[in-house]
């Protein structure tokens, strides 16, 4: 049956009494497994994402561990090797992209006054296939020959002629990652493409709203492809074909290129994201609008198309028609221009506002440096010669944890702390979570910024050893790895102190915040906005 | 100003999805480990994988049984049936980039890795070293290892059964038109008509299989050439299959006097589901046979 209701102002009635609800959540454990509720899925994929960072961050630690002298310490060289490709394995599909999605089924139903997301049942199965699939992925490491052995990429051969028998685990557990990733992103588009309220138009939209719209398209262009080359990783190692091997008219090559049309937009679908979240947190604390609200949107599009066209950059050294290098070199600086009109813009709305530096501005302000370092890295990578140089050194870890640490999770931790208030209904201990920023601040720097001069200098990624003249600094990297790894538990204790407790939030806890999702209570009730809300 | 708005339906709590997510557990589990022990027999593997399947199904069944349900009881708003139409254009796009993968795959052999094997660009010396009486041509039925194996003509039957898919999309937009102009009788003859090509397709398929592996020596491992040929046919066969399955279920749902012009959203996907099935077998005729 349809209830037809009328709204005749902007006044808001976030508890529904459609008799379809529930007012309030079921109690019980099944309450979690049989929900339908963004909020509840919102919660689950964040809880599921920090304990994976938890997880992955200790295989992290176990590499920083055999790194801290040289010469083989601790473990040996394979479960070496598959320490590094789970661990990058967890943090791409099992941290970033679930807290993303986290974020997005939290957030984008109250930014658009939206009552839930738009499939809500394919949203629980998109959820709930995950923990399965990190399970099958975790277990074959204690299968006999060990997990993944080959890197997070899995370059054929590694992967196929010298993959271990676990692979197949491997493969499938992939699978089911891009199944859900791409429901994920059907849901988001389809939720911002035709749950907004009246009045919600395109250039209104909150910009975490359209980053997220842009990372969903770029999701379900891309995981299929992804889905296809570990299916050929699959039938390579157990079926005899020869997608990537040259006896049979393959080509090694191949897989690289196929993978890498995944791979590279796959770091923008990381980062996305994190630009919407730094672009609603710098206006509020800084108490103007965003400055350049339509370039940011632009920009962002920009990003995401040319991130089809400049996959090769992770392959100069492979082997490559000199034009070819030429081409993706210049597609690959030209994504600084947008990203640079995002950083200008964010610098902007800075300028000459009353800033405050509330916890989750501290957490934007450092991404925004940090990430610019990073993005600075990356343009040096983009140089083919110099990449000759730099390819698979530890100035690429230092790079891409740059722009996924001290930027990703950065813009995460800072989403967390800004909608905190939200979701719990309390604030959080402010002391607590500023130590939390300080320690995390320090300590990644420690750890992720002498690794640009091992790099340069020539030490190489995912190998347990390393040459005497590293040592001193892999010791202050390792000792910064272990303090960043530590700091995250604070972050654990803040979360839990603030949902058990704390000084009671109201509606809009930060004076220069703007959007729908401040005027419904603070914790949001359990259905919001069934009745939509009129944008004025 | 006053707008109105229909409520939209958001379900109460729901089993499926986890049944669902187990039963994808138990498939991806039992493959791997089916797969990987290919060699010692599967091991449990095998049972495992069939277990998923049948959950896999039976979520399936309950879960279309309940949306089914909701939708003849009227639940759904406009709005809602715009939902569920956009989710299903984005699913058949994330299907396209699934068979673009492999298309890249055929064009890469072709274009690039084929060629430079026999010496071409600036590969001379790959050529002189690797494997010098290599030739490269396509298709490649002596692969540099040395396999050799038989190419499959586009006459005949591969001929057959593009003709039978381009009518199977012609009387499925009968059906449709039918359906919208609210003509049951066609409409149940059409959708028929459309069913039985597809069976008669994936029948053709099965044919051309057999005689590719037991009187062309065309199998899976034959190099690159038949890599492509039956990864790419493979996938198809198995959307085709799923398209006829959707299709027989709308024709049950047809005989029991479902759809309406104005609600039809389950005959709407299946269709475009089936559109697209055909589309990618035009270019996998295009090139995977003729060219």
């Amino acid at each position: 049956m349809n209830t037809t209701t009328q709204d005749t102002d902007a006044t808001l009635d976030p508890v529904s009494h459609d008799d379809h609800h529930h007012d309030g959540p079921p109690k019980g454990i099944m309450r979690w497994i049989l929900t339908t509720n963004h909020k509840d899925i919102g919660t689950l994929y964040l809880w599921f994402s920090f304990i994976m960072f938890l997880i992955g961050g200790a295989m992290a630690l176990v590499i920083r561990a055999e790194l801290f002298q040289p010469g083989l310490q601790l473990v040996d060289p394979n479960f070496f090797n598959q320490m590094t490709t789970v661990h990058g394995l967890i943090m791409v599909f099992g941290a970033v992209m679930p807290a993303f999605t986290g974020l997005a089924n939290w957030m984008i139903p109250l930014m658009i006054g939206a009552p839930d997301m738009a499939l809500p049942r394919m949203n629980n199965w998109s959820f709930w296939i995950l923990p399965f699939a990190f399970f099958i992925l975790l277990s074959s490491l204690f299968m006999e020959g060990g997990g993944p052995n080959f890197g997070w990429t899995f370059y054929a051969p590694l992967s196929t002629t010298y993959g271990p028998d676990s692979t197949a685990l491997f493969v499938f557990s992939v699978h089911i990652m891009g199944i859900s990733s791409i429901m994920g992103a059907i849901n988001v588009i389809v939720t911002i493409v035709n749950m907004r309220a009246p009045g919600m138009t395109w250039m209104k939209l909150p910009l975490f709203v359209w980053t997220w719209l842009i990372t969903a398209f770029l999701l379900i262009m891309v995981m299929p492809v992804l889905a296809g080359v570990v299916t050929m990783v699959l039938t390579d190692k157990y079926f005899a074909t020869s997608f990537f091997d040259a006896a049979g008219g393959g080509d090694p090559v191949m897989f690289q290129h196929i993978f890498w049309f995944f791979g590279h937009p796959e770091v923008y679908i990381m980062i996305l994201p994190s630009f919407g979240i730094v672009s609603s947190i710098v206006p509020a604390f800084s108490r103007k609008k965003l400055f350049g609200y339509s370039s940011m949107v632009y920009a962002t599009a920009s990003i995401a198309i040319l991130s089809f066209l400049v996959w090769a950059h992770h392959m100069f050294t492979t082997g490559m028609p000199l034009a070819g290098e030429l081409f993706f070199m210049y597609c690959t600086m030209l994504i600084a221009v947008p990203t640079g009109v995002k950083i200008f813009n964010w610098v902007a709305t800075m300028w000459r506002g009353a800033l405050t530096f509330e916890t989750p501005m501290l957490f934007s302000l450092a991404f925004i440096i940090l990430f610019t370092i990073g993005g600075f890295s990356g343009l040096m990578l983009a140089i083919t010669p110099a990449d000759f140089q730099y390819h698979d050194t530890y100035f690429v870890v230092a790079h891409f944890h740059y722009v996924l640490v001290s930027g990703a999770v950065f813009s995460i931790m800072a989403a967390a702390y800004y909608w905190l208030p939200k979701w719990t209904g309390h604030m959080y201990n402010d002391t607590l979570s500023k130590w939390h920023f300080w320690c995390s601040l320090i300590s990644v720097n420690v750890l992720f910024f002498p690794m640009h001069f091992v790099g340069l200098a020539g030490m190489p990624r995912r190998i347990p050893d390393y040459a005497l003249q590293f040592a001193d600094i892999n010791q202050i990297v390792s000792i910064g790895g272990f303090a960043f790894g530590l700091s995250q538990l604070l972050f654990l204790a803040v979360v839990i102190k603030c949902i058990r407790g704390g000084e009671a939030a109201e509606a809009k806890p930060w004076e220069g915040a703007e959007g729908l999702e401040w005027e419904v209570p603070s914790p949001a009730p359990y259905h919001t906005f069934s009745t939509p809300p009129e944008v004025k | 100003m006053t707008t109105k708005h229909e409520a939209y339906y958001v379900p109460a709590q729901s089993a499926w999805p986890i049944v669902g997510a187990i039963g994808l557990f138990l498939i991806a589990w039992g493959a791997g480990t089916f797969v990987s022990q290919l060699e010692t027999g599967g091991g449990v593997g095998g049972y495992v994988l069939l277990a998923g399947i049948c959950v896999i199904l039976f979520m399936l069944i309950g879960w279309f049984r309940n949306v089914i349900d909701e939708s003849m009881q009227g639940l759904y708003s406009a709005q809602m049936d715009r939902s569920f139409r956009q989710g299903m254009s984005w699913f058949i796009v994330s299907e396209i980039m699934f068979f673009v993968a492999f298309f890249g795959a055929l064009l890469y052999a072709r274009q690039f890795s084929v060629p430079w094997l026999g010496g071409a660009s600036n590969n001379a010396m790959t050529h002189e070293i690797l494997w010098p009486t290599f030739e490269a041509f396509w298709p490649l039925i002596k692969t540099p290892g040395g396999t050799e194996t038989e190419a499959m003509g586009w006459q005949g039957l591969p001929l057959m059964n593009t003709i039978l898919l381009v009518i199977s999309s012609v009387t499925l937009h009968f059906a449709h038109t039918s359906l919208e102009k609210g003509k049951r009788g066609p409409l149940k003859f059409w959708l028929a008509i459309t069913i039985a090509l597809g069976l008669a397709f994936l029948v053709g398929q099965v044919y051309e299989y057999k005689f590719a592996y037991q009187d062309m020596g065309l199998r899976l491992d034959s190099g690159i050439y038949g890599n492509t040929f039956f990864l790419l046919t493979g996938f198809h066969g198995m959307h085709v299959t799923l398209g006829a399955v959707f299709l027989i279920v709308l024709l049950m749902r047809v005989l029991k006097g479902h759809f309406t012009p104005e609600h039809q959203f389950a005959f709407q996907a299946g269709s475009w589901y089936w559109h697209f099935v055909d589309v990618v077998w035009l270019c996998l005729f295009v090139f995977v046979y003729i060219l």
